[in-house]
């Protein structure tokens, strides 16, 4: 009894999260009109892509896809090139103050990022970098939560392995490159995934830095977009699935590595 | 520390220099000025010709206590965290167990369900639940008509905009929690249970006097930060509601953005965020000293 009461409410749950997901694919392959109607229809009567070919067409998405892609990759480089040799100096290499600048860094994730965003808006237009996709990836560079990430990791590397190196004259960076680097590949899986998410899925920034249209990612376009055809539900369900299907795959197929990350991040506290 | 040779030194600070230099020029740095933004009278002028600004000290933080916009919003935020941090948590803590109980199939499966409202984009899903919750053609009011409810405006009444707004915010954030909290009960020792067994203790009291003690620092550690996560609530009104109905879901990022950037009032909007900041900080550690205080 109780087993059965207990799997009924696991399903039952899993509908209620998935639900609203398989539902917009539902309706973004509907004809106009045709979400609005009661009660809601739950499967289009004839599915079609014409709100995809409209998004593509009229409303020219295939621009913000691809700025959402490009930002994205580039932002996943440059978190990479930033934090990972960071993080590994800050658990394996020696230099004076190491203890007391992480425990600083540490310290700094309780201010929250939108009180450095109206300086560092300033600081970009003094730059001439307002409305530059250089502007959405500076925040992106190093971050505090990715170098303790790859610290946490690297501190299980023996030691023994690098002072053997040592000992044969390979040189620190001749280590890193050919030594760490593989040792480290499962957390850099994990650093990726989350600096391709977290730049694909965020607002707030690109939304202040980017003025020019050209530029949008697509949340910032899809929100200009829905408030500008607050009725065309269908055509705007497209969107949301151009927006959330390539993330949500990425995240399918890698979601070892994103789990992981996300249990080492909240160890942090 | 010290003991490690120049040329070693020399290396390291190859490796960390790039890092730490990017985080003190763009965040560092930039949460400097803002302190000193704010006690200044930063605008539009201001952002034309520098010459235009002024020292104010302590102007634009008096002048927010007296902003009733302000007031609304840091009531309205504090609704949204005060009601929707503790149903996430619920919500995840729910999930979790269900997810950690012996007589549960398809465990992998279903928690990649619970998860992937996470990963999603908010605008995204905020574009899908503002058909969901559409007075007329929405799932949510059919679904309630199927227990004789009559339909609610959702997001066009003053009343039912902020409980919509958490009901969507609980629906896309519970299961990061439901993770941490599913890692915390798998790491209570099994023979804890079969005491408690032996000791006749039902599923209550297990629930009770295992899970709970064991699951506590988790628990606070969940607390606190979904706590911050709460109070930056920002994209949901934005692109949901536009901080309407009159007024009703006005954040104080909300606010701060409008102040920043659409009246670009930096001064202003840079004391906000420094008081947003302080609470998140204060409430931070209530939260621990609480926290030391059960333990005590």
């Amino acid at each position: 009894m109780k087993k059965i009461v207990l799997n009924l409410l696991l399903v039952l749950a899993g509908l209620l999260a998935v639900f609203p997901l398989v539902w917009m694919v539902a309706v973004s392959l509907m004809q106009p009109g045709e979400a609005s109607a009661f009660p809601p229809p739950l499967l289009p009567a004839l599915a079609s892509l014409d709100n995809y070919r409209a998004l593509f067409a009229a409303a020219g998405i295939g621009r913000y896809v691809v700025n959402s892609l490009l930002l994205s990759t580039a932002a996943t480089v440059l978190s990479l090139l930033f934090n990972v040799t960071a993080g590994y100096a800050f658990a394996k290499l020696r230099f004076a103050g190491r203890e007391r600048i992480f425990r600083t860094l540490l310290g700094a994730l309780v201010i929250p990022a939108q009180v450095a965003m109206l300086p560092l808006f300033l600081l970009l237009k003094q730059l001439h970098l307002v409305n530059t996709y250089a502007a959405v990836l500076v925040p992106a560079l190093a971050s505090v939560f990715g170098i303790f990430l790859v610290r946490q990791y690297a501190l299980t590397i023996p030691d023994a392995l690098l002072e053997a190196a040592r000992m044969d004259g390979a040189g620190e960076w001749r280590i890193f490159r050919s030594i760490v680097l593989p040792l480290l590949t499962p957390i850099l899986v994990t650093l990726a995934i989350f600096t391709f998410l977290g730049t694909w899925n965020d607002f707030m920034w690109p939304l202040i830095v980017l003025t020019d249209q050209e530029l949008y990612t697509l949340p910032v376009a899809l929100a200009s977009l829905s408030r500008e055809h607050v009725q065309d539900s269908e055509l705007m369900m497209a969107g949301a699935v151009l927006t959330i299907v390539p993330v949500l795959l990425l995240f399918l197929g890698l979601q070892r590595y994103y789990i992981q990350g996300l249990l080492v991040g909240s160890v942090k506290g | 520390m010290n003991g490690a040779l120049p040329s070693a030194q020399r290396a390291a600070w190859c490796f960390v220099a790039p890092a730490l230099l990017a985080i003190g020029v763009f965040f560092f740095l930039p949460v400097a000025a803002a302190l000193v933004m704010s006690l200044t009278d930063f605008d539009i002028y201001a952002l034309a010709d520098l010459r235009n600004l002024r020292f104010v000290g302590l102007r634009n933080y008096a002048e927010l206590l007296q902003t009733p916009l302000f007031w609304r919003a840091l009531g309205n935020t504090f609704y949204f965290v005060i009601v929707g941090v503790p149903l996430s948590i619920a919500a995840s803590l729910g999930a979790a167990l269900l997810l950690d109980a012996r007589v549960t199939w398809l465990k992998g499966l279903f928690r990649t369900a619970y998860f992937a409202p996470v990963v999603t984009s908010l605008v995204a899903v905020a574009v899908i639940w503002r058909y969901i919750l559409h007075t007329r053609y929405g799932m949510l009011n059919y679904a309630l008509s199927w227990f004789g409810i009559d339909p609610l405006d959702w997001l066009g009444d003053p009343h039912w905009s902020m409980p919509a707004i958490i009901l969507f915010a609980v629906w896309k954030n519970f299961g990061y929690n439901m993770i941490i909290l599913l890692a915390g009960l798998q790491s209570i020792p099994r023979d804890l249970y079969e005491a408690a067994d032996i000791d006749g203790a039902g599923g209550w009291a297990q629930f009770r006097f295992v899970t709970w003690p064991m699951l506590g620092p988790t628990l606070l550690m969940v607390s606190i930060l979904s706590m911050s996560g709460y109070f930056q609530l920002f994209a949901e009104p934005y692109v949901m509601t536009q901080g309407g109905p009159v007024q009703s879901t006005v954040s104080v990022l909300y606010f701060m953005y409008e102040q920043g950037f659409k009246w670009w009032n930096l001064g202003v909007a840079s004391a906000v965020a420094f008081v947003l900041f302080a609470i998140m900080f204060a409430i931070t550690l209530l939260q621990l000293r609480v926290a030391r205080g059960i333990d005590a």
